[in-house]
This record gives C-alpha cells, structure tokens and sequence, in this order.
C-alpha cells in the first residue's frame, strides 16, 4: 500500500532544489529524442553547452534572449502570486512594442535623454491597458481571465497586422509588413561593443529586484500574497481585493509591455508581427520554473534562454531539430509541476500484517 | 445506542470512517457480525463492504444528490449498473414501508435541494436503511437540528433500536448523549479513555473523561450596561438566498454587555454577521456606532470604527492559511504607521508584535513565521482572538467563535469575551450552541426565517420552540 499525504512544510532545500532538480532531469530526458535524431549524446551537449558558454557571443546571445524572458516572466509570476490568471502576455508585449514604435519612430524628435523613458513609459501603460481590460471584466463581472487574457492574445496580434500594412506601415520598407525604424536617440543602448545584447537586461535584473523587495517588503506585495492565497480572508480582514488585484493588473501588464519595448527599442529597432516567437507564453514557464519568485525569474529565464540558444547552435553543428530546444523546456515545465507537486506532498508505503483468521 | 464522545480532534470521525472503508487503518482488524451471527472480519478499506456487512453512515456534512429527488438519492448506488430498466416502484414501496414502519416522512418526488436540513437528514438515514444496515453511524446528527426536531429524530431511532438496529453516534451535546444512549465511549487524543453505561453517567463524570480534568466554571460577574454602542434600526438585506437575508431588524448592544443571538444556522445569521463585519450594506435601515450613523459598509472602515469581528469560518475568512502567523496577526492593520511606514512593512516590529501577542494569548505551533495553516483549530482561534482583542474593539462580533474548539479552548474564548465586557466593549455573540449562549449573553434574542426575536425568558424548552418558529 502506498498513501499520498501533505507535508507539514516544504524545506528550504527542497523549494530551491526542485527546480534545479527538474531543469536536470529535464535535460537527462532529453537524451531519449536526441538518440532516436541520431545524434551523439555527449557531443550534443557539448555543443549546446558550448553555444551557450563556449564565446563571449554565445554568452551574450543567451542574455539577449533572456532579457524579454524575465520581463515576461515577472509578469506572469506577479499576476499569479495575486491568483490573477495573465496568459495574456504575448498580446501586452506586442501592445507596448506598437507604442514604443508609435512614439518613437519620429512622432517626437527629442534627445535620447528624455525620448527613451517616453518609449518605456508609454510602452509599459499600453502593456498595463492590454490586462486592465480583462481584469475590469472579471471584477465587474465575472468573466475569466483565462480566457479573456488568452484571446486578447489573437485580437491585439490581428490588431498588430493590421496596424503593420496600415498606420504602423513604413513607407520606405519596400512593402514587407513592418514599422518605421525607431530613431536612434530613442534606442535602449547597447551594452558591449558589436554584440546585441543592450540595456535592457540592466532594466529587466534591476525590475527583478525590485519587484521581490516589493512583494516580501511592502505592504502592497503582502496585500497581493493575501489576496492569491485567500481572497475572502483577505477581503474579511480590509483588503480592497479587486484595488489590488488592479494594482497587480497594472504592473504584470506593464512588465509584459516592457518586453516589447525592450525588443523593438533594444534588438530589433523595428517592429514586425514575428518580433517574439512566443516571449509571452514561455514567460509563464519561467514564472512557474521560478515558483513565482521574482529573483527566480532571472535565473530561470537565464536558464531557458540558454536552452533554446543552445539547442540553436547544437542544431546547427549537429543537423538536429531545433524544436528539441522547445522538447526541453516543455519537459522541464512537467517535471517542475511533478517536483512541486513531491515538494507539498510524500508517498509513503505503508507496511500493514494482514492477519487472515478465518 | 451507543453514544460517541470526545473533544475535536479525539479521532471520533476518523473511527466511523475507518469502519465505513473511507479511511484505511495502520493495523488492526475490524470485526463484523454476519446474518449467522458469527464475527467476521470486515474487508477494509472498501465502503461497498461495509454496507454489504450492513454498516450504514450518515456524514456531519450531508452526501446529497441536490437536484435528484429524494427518491432517487435514496436508490442512488444501491442499483445495477448493467440494468436498463429501473425498478422505481419497486423502491418506493420499500421506502414507504420504511418510512411508515419509523416514522421518518420524507416528500419523495421533491428535489432534496429544496428540502430542509431536517428532512435532508431523514433522507440520509433512508439512504441507509434502505440498504438493510444493520450497524448505522450517525456522526453529529443534531448539529443542524433545533432541540425539539432533534429530540424527535432520537426517538425515532429509539424505537428502531429495540427492534435490533444498532446505532452508533457522534455528538457533542452532552444532554442528547445522555438522555437517549444506553452506552458511551469517550475518545481523546486517538485513545478510547473509558467506556460508561449511559445509566451511572452524568455530566460532569462524561466532561471529566472528555478533557481529562473538571470542567472550569466561567465565573461570570453581574454587571450594568452601558450606552448603546450599536443599533440597527428597521434593517433589511435583501440576498441572493433567504439564508443571507434578514428583515426589518432592531438590535442595539450596549456597552458591558453580550448580546446572544440563538437560532438553527441558516436562518440569517450570516447577513447580520457580514452587515456588522462590513462585508455586505442594508438593502434598507440605518446603522449607526456610538450614536454616528455608517454610511460606508466596508470591512476596513469598520475596523477603524472600532469593531472587532471573530468570523465563523476562520480557515476561510479568519486567516490567510499560507501566510505566517505574524503576517495573520496585523492583517487588519496594515495602514498602522507602528506596522508600516511609507508602504514599506516593518518587519522587526511585525515580528515583536507577534511573538508578544503569541505568548499573551498561548498561540501554540511551530512560532510566529510559520504558515497559519500548521497551527490547530483551536490555536488559530486563539490567534484571531489575539488580533481582534489587542485594539481594544468597542463591539465585538462573535459568530460562531466556539465551533469546532475543544473544552479548553472554548473555555478561553468565554473568557476573553467576558474579559472583553468588563473592559467595556459590547459583545455581539452568534451561536447554534443554545447552551453557550445561556452561559454568557446578558439578553438573548432568537433568530429565525431572518427575523429577530427577543426571549422573554432564559428557559430553553421556549427558546428551542422560538428558533423553530413555532412562537412569534
């Protein structure tokens, strides 16, 4: 007999080892799709270690692909610590890169030092509104953020073509589909010489930092923990729980805005409909990697990065799929779901003598 | 009969359940007797065995089919899967015979949602007897019943016990355990402590074994009351159920006193408890703390007003079960500057705070940062307690502040409550337990169908026919 019963208390060890646990065991059964590709094992981690470590480049190609992760990721670990059900990321991103891109191509001639933080702040409030509308819709009336966040989504990426062959449009693109470039005093600057990766990820670490001094600190993070863990307790005791589940709102729709700033106005320069290969959606894999802890959300997102870069660059040298990057971070996020799962609760066997009396 | 007895968390429902096959023991063996009167072993583990060896149970908590009707929920599981036909006439005549045989009348063809929790209750008992139980577990059977229908459901089961059914309850309520079991075993702590025929027992025998020890007396002292700290004049809530309704209300609470308000739950106390907590605004009617008329129903204002509100499900409303203890303790402060400054938390003093209230108010567990939810029901009453009474509430709401707290800790809500009247504050007590308000309300006013009554008189023969609604 084996019996499933809850743990008092999940160690530390455990909370900060689980992760790191399922990220290994995520990688360890990665091997099994690798070997059917026909590939040598242990070359293609070598590969993929050395597309990550093995340059300067590759190191910052891998920050570079972090920087909209931890930005997305704050924003899905912040809304689901409240319960607040951000899947909505994708289409915030694009809302705050179509600001940024609308103010900053040439709507305002004005130097770096004040056009950048008109990008960022524009940018983040369109990415604020794209999650305040569906959270007006579940306190007034109920509807799911689910689904309303979920299929936001599709309406701003249709909204975002149409922009692209309309008002966004750059007359001097040759008629691709995509913006004017962003003037150059309103690019986030790069960090490194003739590398990619820039500023922005000093924003999105500095965010992070932020974000979890707030949420253990301040009163608005222990208003935010007491409304996601009990919404009627916290009612009970004078938590305005919808003015902080807006506030929460605000600020994860924010952070999903700024990584579009931060792509459009960091890498790109210019905005197309394909600017994120779903930076949004794998956010809410690095928030739940993290265990929705801000600080974790950097390293998480570091990790993931480094997984879809390596994968790239092992792809590359190997003549395996890519989308073995995609297998990977899907089968960390099981592992994690599974390894939190063992962190709340144990399996124990149960030794019973049945004595068979007639 | 016989009579299960012990305080909460003894192990008495964790027992019924483990006879039933919902829970599986460590060891032992449970022992059942067959039709030949032979004792066999009882496969266990398996609640489909139990009823084949004719155990029978009826939860606390109903197990009911609401949009099924009563019929239905009666047969529900007892039939063939593999059948296309049903048999219903067959069952009905089976039901009649059993209710006219006991006297447990329940409307068949209504669904058991629109039935009352008495009849509910009925329909549970049917559930089993239908199944031919001969060994039936009542676990709290008279937890929702006023004392007059529950008095009635035991003598039902009286009769049916000398007709060889035998029954095994659960309760709380010594005056029912001793006016119609012929035995009582008391549980604590997972131990059987002692086992009595009904007939050499009383009170204060059954309490000693329950907690080990006499019950403590409440020395409750005679005092004058004071200005009104509350009224409600003509107030009415109009909610979505009649349960969360009440109509034209008046009630004022003065200061040195407790206001007992009896009645079956269901019947309005939740409106009056969210108007006063500040959950829910009076449809019409005025409010009004020291004399001032509130204009605004939000708990956070009624907090600065003064009002300290001990709510009845304290895992669901008192406290954030993923939160420390500390956190739970100034979650009604948090605009305090001693708490906070400039939206920033102060952690130092949250801490301090905690571990002062913790030792003031024995909040015992694994200390003041640890999750809420690892400390006991009791302890997490004791916490609550600590927060509502440490600013000194002008009116204390209490609903239903010993539910599910054993003896002791039932004993020092008392206290503080009274501790609280003598400071000055007046007390707001909600209770089903018609006896705990005898011991500590000054007046006493009954509730039913959301309607207010004052007692005339403190007999409970009378207040039992008022919360029933047989006296206007």
């Amino acid at each position: 007999m084996i019996r499933i019963e809850p743990r008092q208390a999940p160690s530390r060890l455990m909370t900060l080892g689980i992760p790191v646990l399922s990220a290994v065991i995520a990688l360890a059964l990665a091997t099994i799709p690798l070997a059917f590709a026909g590939a040598s094992i242990g070359q293609a981690y070598v590969e993929m270690f050395k597309g990550v470590f093995g340059s300067v480049f590759a190191f910052t190609e891998m920050l570079t692909r972090a920087t909209p992760l931890i930005f997305t990721g704050l924003a899905a670990a912040l809304a689901f610590r409240a319960r607040l059900w951000n899947i909505g990321a994708e289409g915030q991103l694009y809302l705050g890169a179509m600001a940024a891109v609308a103010v900053g191509s040439g709507a305002f001639d004005l130097p770096a030092i004040f056009l950048i933080p008109v990008i960022v702040i524009l940018g983040c409030a369109a990415g604020a509104v794209g999650m305040v509308v569906p959270t007006v819709l579940k306190s007034r009336f109920g509807a799911d953020e689910v689904v309303t966040t979920l299929l936001l989504n599709f309406i701003i990426l249709i909204f975002l073509q149409m922009m692209l062959e309309g008002a966004l449009k750059d007359p001097m693109g040759l008629g691709w589909p995509q913006s004017p470039p962003i003037l150059d005093q309103g690019m986030l600057p790069p960090l490194m010489d003739r590398m990619r990766v820039h500023s922005g990820l000093i924003i999105a670490l500095v965010v992070a930092v932020i974000a979890q001094f707030m949420l253990v600190r301040s009163v608005w993070g222990f208003k935010l923990r007491a409304v996601g863990e009990n919404a009627a307790a916290a009612g009970h005791a004078g938590i305005g729980v919808n003015r902080s589940l807006m506030s929460v709102a605000i600020v994860s729709g924010a952070l999903a805005g700024m990584a579009g700033v931060s792509e459009v106005a960091g890498l790109k320069g210019y905005l197309t409909a394909d600017i994120s290969p779903g930076f949004g959606y794998t956010g809410i894999v690095v928030a739940m990697l993290a265990g929705l802890s801000p600080i974790g959300v950097v390293i998480s997102a570091m990790f993931i990065a480094s997984v879809f870069v390596g994968a790239d660059s092992m792809s590359r040298a190997m003549g395996v799929s890519s989308y073995l990057a995609d297998l990977v971070v899907s089968i960390s996020l099981l592992c994690v779901l599974i390894g939190g799962f063992s962190a709340r609760y144990r399996i124990t066997r149960i030794n019973r003598q049945r004595e068979q009396s007639a | 009969m016989l009579a299960l007895l012990g305080e909460n968390g003894a192990g008495k429902t964790t027992l019924m359940n483990m006879l039933f096959g919902h829970y599986m023991p460590d060891a032992g063996n449970v022992e059942v007797v067959d039709q030949q009167g032979q004792l066999v072993p009882l496969a266990l583990g398996h609640p489909q065995a139990a009823l084949a060896a004719g155990i029978g149970m009826v939860h606390q908590h109903f197990t009911l089919a609401e949009n099924l009707n009563a019929l239905d929920n009666i047969v529900l599981g007892s039939e063939s899967l593999r059948l296309f036909k049903r048999n219903r006439s067959g069952a009905r005549r089976k039901i009649e015979g059993i209710m006219e045989h006991t006297g447990l009348n329940v409307q068949l063809d209504v669904p058991v949602g629109r039935l009352s929790v008495g009849e509910r209750q009925r329909v549970e008992i049917l559930k089993a007897l239908y199944r031919d139980v001969r060994i039936l577990v009542l676990d709290e059977p008279t937890a929702v019943l006023t004392p007059q229908e529950a008095d009635t459901l035991f003598e039902k089961i009286g009769a049916m016990t000398r007709e060889g059914l035998s029954v095994i309850f659960i309760s709380h309520k010594l005056r029912e355990v001793l006016a119609f079991s012929q035995r009582i075993a008391v549980l604590r702590h997972g131990v059987k402590v002692g086992e009595i025929a009904t007939k050499d027992a009383d009170e204060r025998a059954i309490a000693r074994m329950m907690v080990g020890a006499d019950t403590p007396k409440i020395p409750r002292e005679d005092m004058a009351a004071g200005d009104d700290v509350l009224q409600l004049k003509d107030v009415s809530i109009v909610g979505r159920a009649k349960r969360d309704s009440i109509t034209h209300l008046d009630l004022s609470v003065r200061r040195h006193e407790i206001v007992g308000v009896a009645g079956v739950s269901g019947n309005g106390q939740s409106a009056l408890a969210a108007l006063i907590s500040g959950l829910v605004a009076p449809t019409s009617g005025t409010v009004a703390i020291d004399d001032a008329p509130v204009s605004m129903f939000a708990p956070q204002n009624m907090v600065q007003q003064g009002i300290g509100r001990i709510p009845e499900d304290r895992h669901h409303n008192g406290i954030v079960g993923d939160m420390s203890v500390a956190e739970n303790m100034v979650i009604e402060r948090l605009g305090d500057p001693q708490i906070q400054s400039r939206g920033l938390l102060k952690q130092d003093a949250i801490t301090a705070n905690a571990q002062r209230l913790a030792s003031e108010y024995d909040v015992r567990g694994p200390g003041v940062h640890a999750r809420a939810r690892l400390l006991s029901g009791g302890n997490i009453q004791k916490m609550i307690l600590a927060r509502v009474f440490e600013q000194d509430p002008k009116l204390i709401l209490a609903n239903q502040p010993t539910r599910g707290l054993d003896m002791g800790a039932a004993a020092e809500v008392a206290r503080r409550l009274l501790e609280a009247r003598a400071r000055g504050a007046g007390v707001v007590l909600i209770s089903d337990d018609l006896d705990e308000i005898l011991s500590l309300a000054d007046r006493i006013f009954v509730i039913h169908d959301g309607q207010l009554v004052a007692a005339e008189s403190r007999d409970r023969e009378e207040i039992g026919l008022m919360m029933a609604g047989q006296v206007a």
